[in-house]
């Protein structure tokens, strides 16, 4: 039986009946049965705890009944909502009672080395021969990413398919929690996707937007409900979504109005949170609108250089329009990063930092190609420290990070297939960053932006409430 | 708004194993302030079972369960998992209730709620603070849930993930009959094929070989299946199950179970002179069972004084591979510790002691479950043989209940590996350090 044929059969046999000759037949065996004489079988026994688990969670993963100094491979495999193939593997010698222990062992070689408890998730990479500029990402939040956990024996490199491993296990990772509850929001011409915590309320609420490629991401606002933020993912830039040729915030401001208005909302905690052009805009509500104060904003890997004026489709055209300071690399990738370069002295050009009212938290990578997002820091820190509101200001830069930093766990990419949405253009971009230290701005940052986000959002316990005796 | 409370509440892992620990936590909370930690669960048969406990948060104005004593409630002292296993009814519930997952393909969700100050009741009337909703998994993902009905067995197979090949349990329950799933469906998720059998709903031997043909054949389903390696199959039963597994290790002759866990049974047959006479539903000699001041049924003398005629009860010099008991000294339904000390005399005589394991839980009962589920002093239970309904003694105290039920678990899974798993061979080649 193949692998991948192998695959499918777990995956599809969960809640199937069969009689035992049915079994025997799908599994084409001879009829020889295994006993324990047989040489040198290895049994070992592996585990994956939580077996179920949120996204950001870490989990143990750890081999036991081995012979003692004995080599393995952990090897990790995902296939995605598009179909594609994942994979990562560590390389581990066992200890001398026949254990390793990813969560303290050093990992020899694979796609990450040394002690890394989520190795095997934040390294993963497609499979060789897939398709090339993929980019990992779940649409359906409402079901979990599937990851096979197997043990090799040796240090394997290639051939995952085509040799039995000696054992393995099944993980899920959920971007939703238990009780959350997922409500789509068609309104007053605002097409999003709002996630409620479990719980009575009411709670801090979170407008929530992604960059330039469009679409309604949803999974960045299901974990943040999974943390008790009532959190609304928004489509801005769909055909549909008549936003784009819109001067005013009037759409955003709408947003932010169906997250404050809504029952299970506190109407004076709710902030926003912006990836890339969705930090702009971000930045842009929070300095302009008159109508709407956020609480607090976290803008990552964005920038404030955009005329303020103009509209969205203004703004997406206008980058376009540099290109001849858009860089096309040896291998065809798209370096967009010079394109605000340098940051522009013209106060027209970019949004007045000096209005910004409220906490404000910058997150960037310093080896981003697709935004000049460190530079646009400096200059933003310059402004507000001219206009005396600096002390709102939280910056932190990742070194070696690039553009894309997401919730933690998850692959990075530091290039990918990208479609420019008005002129229907597939290009492939770089987006920068080191695997290994992009994955630790992922988690460092995710646990600072969620602690950002309590600290300003959830009102703080007043100490005149009556205390226990103790 | 004046004294607004909005802590923050954590359950970790959000979905786990049943026998997995979680941590619950709560933060944000005002310095030094009561709160009430309450577990609420809907049964499959509707009812409503909780728990609660009373805690007052630290200077950083945190509560975690993990750490911190409970002052009161259903649970006191550092308890994690006290928010499931001291679990019981609702106010108002029906009597002689049991808990107990019959799907084991959905799991049991439970809501932890966090309440103002330290609430005994009511818990329906006002809005908590804050809450959270946690799973609880009988079945690992991957694990293939594959029903039996062949050759007049009626069963259900559990198939860890993985390639395989691993070794096979098959698993009883005791004398309330039905397809009970939840402990093979963990066991499986611990690395065994495991098979839970219905021996009770059908069948009615004449003779004790009948009986005994009967289950070979069981076991042996389970030898025969691709992925099970052969000589690595155990038995495991609860009460009278555990019976049944003394029986097979004792007489079978065409199989032989590589080691056995017997929960709560004996190896004296409950009536008659026949193992055999179990399964024709003979009336057992109802005459020293026992009615407790709240009319609840006490089965344990029956089998006393352990009987010293050889034919009332298992050869227990016959058996040849590691058997691991389990009982509670505060058992009322059936006198386990005795009967264990008569196995063990019997044993010695014999000289195959050497094989045996007995665990003893003070103050635990006879229903030794998979751990972090509610413990049951009694509990509504139809005798097979004369479809009464009575509500009958397990016995048992909660916390000590609570405690066996991890200990044991954690140690029947142990010996089932050291049995079962074949260990790693010394003469394989090594990785050059």
């Amino acid at each position: 039986m193949s692998w991948r044929s192998c695959f499918y059969f777990l995956r599809a046999a969960h809640k199937t009946l069969y009689t035992l000759q049915e079994q025997l037949g799908l599994l084409g065996r001879s009829g020889i049965r295994p006993s324990s004489t047989m040489a040198q079988t290895v049994t070992p026994i592996l585990s994956v705890l939580p077996t179920r688990g949120l996204v950001d969670e870490k989990f143990k993963v750890a081999l036991e009944n081995l012979p003692p100094r004995f080599p393995v491979t952990l090897h990790s495999l995902h296939q995605s909502e598009d179909k594609d193939y994942w994979e990562a593997f560590g390389y581990y010698v066992s200890d001398d009672r026949g254990r390793v222990t990813v969560s303290q062992d050093a990992s020899l070689g694979g796609t990450y080395t040394g002690a890394e408890p989520m190795g095997l998730l934040w390294s993963m990479r497609p499979v060789p021969g897939s398709r090339t500029g993929l980019r990992l990402r779940k649409m359906d939040v409402q079901s979990p990413m599937v990851v096979l956990i197997s043990a090799y024996k040796g240090h394997v490199f290639e051939g995952f398919r085509e040799q039995p491993p000696m054992a393995s296990a099944v993980t899920e990772r959920w971007y939703m929690a238990p009780g959350v509850q997922r409500i789509d929001i068609r309104e007053r011409g605002v097409k999003g996707t709002i996630f409620i915590p479990q719980g009575p309320g009411p709670f801090p609420g979170v407008l929530d937007m992604w960059g330039g490629g469009g679409g309604l991401v949803e999974y960045r606002s299901a974990l943040l409900a999974s943390h008790g933020f009532v959190s609304l993912a928004l489509d801005y830039l769909s055909p549909k979504v008549a936003v784009a040729d819109d001067q005013s915030l009037v759409y955003f401001e709408k947003a932010f109005n169906i997250i404050q208005q809504h029952p299970q909302v506190i109407k004076d905690r709710v902030g926003i949170c912006g990836l890339c052009l969705g930090a702009s805009v971000t930045l842009n509500v929070a300095a302009y609108s008159e109508s709407v104060s956020p609480r607090c904003c976290v803008c990552i890997s964005g920038s404030h250089v955009l005329p303020a004026a103009k509209s969205l489709s203004y703004v997406i055209n206008d980058g376009y329009k540099h290109m001849d300071k858009l860089l096309v690399d040896e291998q065809n990738r798209m370096v967009w990063r010079h394109a605000i370069l340098p940051i522009t002295t013209n106060p027209d050009e970019k949004l007045d930092m000096g209005r910004i009212k409220c906490p404000l938290l910058l997150v960037n990578g310093d080896d981003d190609q697709s935004k000049a997002t460190v530079e646009s820091a400096e200059d933003i820190a310059k402004m507000m420290r001219a206009a005396g509101n600096e002390h709102l200001l939280t910056t932190l830069n990742y070194h070696d990070a690039g553009h894309l930093i997401e919730p933690p766990y998850t692959p990075h990419f530091r290039a990918s297939n990208f479609i420019i949405q008005h002129l229907q253009q597939k290009v492939l971009v770089l987006w920068g960053g080191k695997t290994k230290p992009h994955a630790d701005a992922q988690e460092d940052s995710w646990q600072k932006i969620l602690s950002f986000l309590r600290e300003h959002l959830y009102p703080c316990p007043s100490s005149s409430i009556p205390q226990a005796k103790l």
